[in-house]
């Protein structure tokens, strides 16, 4: 009997032990994640500021009045006459 | 000598007294037990009773709650082209106090965020009990770096968003403006401010006696950015509206203007322009007045403009048909209830077609006369006339409309053409948009792809009938003749002068002159209204002021929506066959302009 109580008390110990440093172990683990979670969410956010910057910088490029005014005085396209139109028919 | 004997063999009276090692013992260990008890007891004190207290104690002395900015959604356009864009900026905030404590420092921070360094000194003494001002709000993420470089104690930064508008003037009404603070103060931004605007976040930090950031620690809220959204507006068409509109406002030297092109189909908002605007990218100088949406929040008379909803009430009572009963419009003059209804021309016997491509008043208001009351009205609300569209913009009108009960008999025949009510070019544009999907009305919207409700308004034998007879508006002898015309493209419409409502009765040399119109008219797909206020230089006609840019808005938007030609080769429907694909060679034929004058002195 006595060697089964203190068998029992030797596995609950081990079981103590190994969850005491589990817990430590699952703490740091956590703190490294956040920190790399952080650190991607932040990857992600520059990226996503990047984008919206390039996005902005295409609009404006893309801007409608700048085309027509590129198109009609640099390149000097006009809008067709309405005679000089043929229509295609398939 | 003797030696003195000791006295170590007889325990002496002292020792006797004293007490005996055992009991010496007990008492130091009940005293050593005592003090350690004591020791425990507060332990237990501090780590379990008060453990709280001092926790929270601790933790506020280094744990910070920071939010996390989120960015708010971006609005596109139906191509996808963005047309609100939020970019991070940087606002730079400091603590007075510790700022002040480094005097040495702030000569260069003052230049770096462009200040004059006593103005900094004076700003940061007035709030010097405060522990949190801005400096600087906004600044570019590079100027914002060199700051924080700087290294001064108790400046920090903070991220934030700005919006960006790359059409800037263009779509600013539709759009609206945010505030600083990014929430949206006018327009879509306002409308769906909720959708766009996403929950900030939140995350605890650690931070040191210098308030940087030394470790995260938790996650407290997962921020949410914002959510995009696509409109039903095409840039393109926007763009052309916008261009046309400001050089007819700028060269009739008229007061304001608008236009609004809607997809019949789908009740969807593809442009919509006004002048005079602003810059929502630069908000600060710009005047409020200029600001209004004005299709949506300002009201005008429709003028002629409403004759073809009459002629859909005439047609639904059954009495009318499209070529008949003639009516007699007379000479031009028609004394009703002590009251003269003019028409620029004698006219003769019209049929109701010819009321509408000759714009007779005598004929809008003859035919009205013989309609019930109730009908005219329940016709102009079906229209959606008198009653806000429902499209969740902020700040749209009603309009205004008698109810038809309360109606005179005189009231009715000037109600006819289209005196007396009041509407907004978006109520108007919806109308006719109304007539060309075969009379079935959809909720005008601004988001591409909603689903809205359609409503059967009208027999669709009837809202064909009328976009038939609206055609005859741009043939030679109708009014809109021929400056709506579209080549290949067949136009159905109505031209508008009214005279403005000031106070105390119309102004005599004021007008509003419109233009409303449906193409392609043998298949319709967008219906458009152009709205120009007060043109002063020149013409103040509807078909010479607003018709040229509907058609060169239009022409523009048919090209860019893929809509194919419905009248290839000809100039109007109905006109010569000028090639068998197409125009070919030749010029706009020559037709004789009939003037659409509104009716003068009215009685409102």
């Amino acid at each position: 009997m006595k060697v089964l109580g203190g068998i029992f008390m030797l596995i609950l110990i081990a079981a103590v032990l190994s969850t005491a440093i589990a817990v430590v172990w699952t703490r740091h683990e956590s703190r490294v994640l956040f920190v790399e979670l952080t650190r991607l969410q932040n990857v992600r956010d520059d990226l996503n500021i990047e984008y919206g910057k390039l996005e902005l910088e295409q609009a404006t490029w893309a801007e409608p009045r700048r085309v027509d005014d590129e198109s009609r005085q640099k390149l000097g396209m006009v809008n067709p006459k309405p005679q000089d139109i043929q229509l295609v028919r398939q | 000598m003797k030696p003195r004997p000791r006295t170590t063999a007889q325990p002496t009276r002292r020792r006797t007294a004293a007490p005996s090692t055992r009991r010496r013992m007990t008492l130091v260990v009940a005293v050593l037990s005592l003090a350690s008890l004591g020791l425990v007891a507060r332990a237990f004190d501090l780590q379990v009773v008060r453990k709280e207290f001092y926790q929270n104690q601790g933790d506020a002395r280094f744990l910070r709650e920071l939010p996390i900015a989120v960015s708010r959604g971006t609005i596109f356009d139906r191509n996808g082209e963005p047309l609100a864009v939020s970019t991070p900026v940087v606002s730079i905030w400091a603590n007075p106090s510790q700022v002040l404590e480094s005097e040495d420092k702030l000569p260069a921070l003052a230049k770096a965020i462009g200040m004059d360094e006593g103005a900094l000194k004076q700003y940061l003494m007035q709030r010097s009990e405060r522990e949190f001002v801005y400096l600087k709000r906004q600044m570019s993420p590079d100027a914002a770096q060199a700051v924080i470089d700087l290294a001064v104690p108790g400046v920090n930064s903070q991220r934030e968003f700005r919006r960006f508008y790359p059409s800037g003037p263009v779509t600013a009404h539709v759009l609206g403006f945010t505030n600083i603070d990014d929430h949206g103060q006018e327009g879509l931004e306002l409308a769906f401010d909720d959708w766009l605007a996403g929950k900030p976040g939140a995350k605890r930090v650690i931070r040191d006696r210098m308030g940087h950031v030394v470790e995260d620690v938790e996650l407290v809220r997962a921020p949410q950015p914002g959510r995009d959204i696509t409109l039903s507006i095409d840039r393109r068409i926007q763009f052309l509206a916008y261009n046309e509109l400001k050089n007819t406002i700028e060269q009739s030297d008229a007061d304001s203007g608008s236009m609004v092109i809607i997809d019949v189909r789908t009740g969807e908002v593809l442009a919509m322009a006004n002048w005079p605007t602003y810059n929502p990218n630069a908000l600060r100088g710009s005047n409020p007045s200029s600001r209004r949406n004005r299709a949506m929040t300002d009201v005008v008379e429709p003028g002629s403009t409403i004759k073809p909803f009459v002629l859909a009430a005439a047609l639904s009572s059954g009495k009318y048909t499209p070529n008949g009963p003639l009516i007699d419009t007379g000479n031009g003059h028609f004394y009703y209830i002590s009251h003269d209804i003019r028409d620029t021309h004698a006219n003769g016997m019209l049929s109701p077609t010819g009321i509408l491509a000759k714009s007779s008043n005598i004929g809008a208001a003859k035919v009205a006369i013989t309609l019930d009351a109730g009908l005219m009205y329940d016709t102009y609300r079906g229209f959606g006339f008198g009653a806000s569209t429902n499209s969740g913009f902020p700040g749209e009108a009603a309009g205004y409309l008698k109810p038809g009960k309360s109606w005179g008999m005189l009231e009715k025949a000037i109600l006819a053409y289209g005196y007396g009510l009041n509407v907004t070019p978006l109520q108007l544009a919806n109308g006719y948009a109304t007539i060309a999907d075969n009379g079935v009305m959809h909720l005008p919207t601004f988001v591409k792809g909603s689903d809205n409700e359609a409503k059967q308004i009208i027999d669709p034998k009837i809202a064909n009938e009328l976009v038939q007879m609206m055609v005859s508006v741009t043939q030679p002898g109708g009014t809109g003749a021929p400056y709506v015309w579209i080549a290949n493209y067949g136009v159905a419409g109505k031209t508008g002068t009214a005279h403005k409502a000031v106070a105390g009765g119309y102004a005599k040399n004021n007008y509003s002159s419109a233009f409303a119109g449906i193409v392609p008219a043998s298949d319709p797909r967008m219906a458009a209204v152009v709205v120009i206020d007060n043109p002063r230089k020149g013409s103040y006609y509807g078909a010479l002021v607003s018709g040229p840019v509907f058609a060169k808005v239009m022409d523009g938007a048919l090209r860019l929506m893929d809509v194919p030609p419905d009248n290839i080769g000809r100039w109007y429907v109905g006109g010569p066959l000028q090639g068998q694909n197409g125009l070919t060679g030749n010029k706009q034929p020559v037709v004789e302009p009939v003037d659409d004058a509104p009716v003068e002195e009215v009685t409102p």
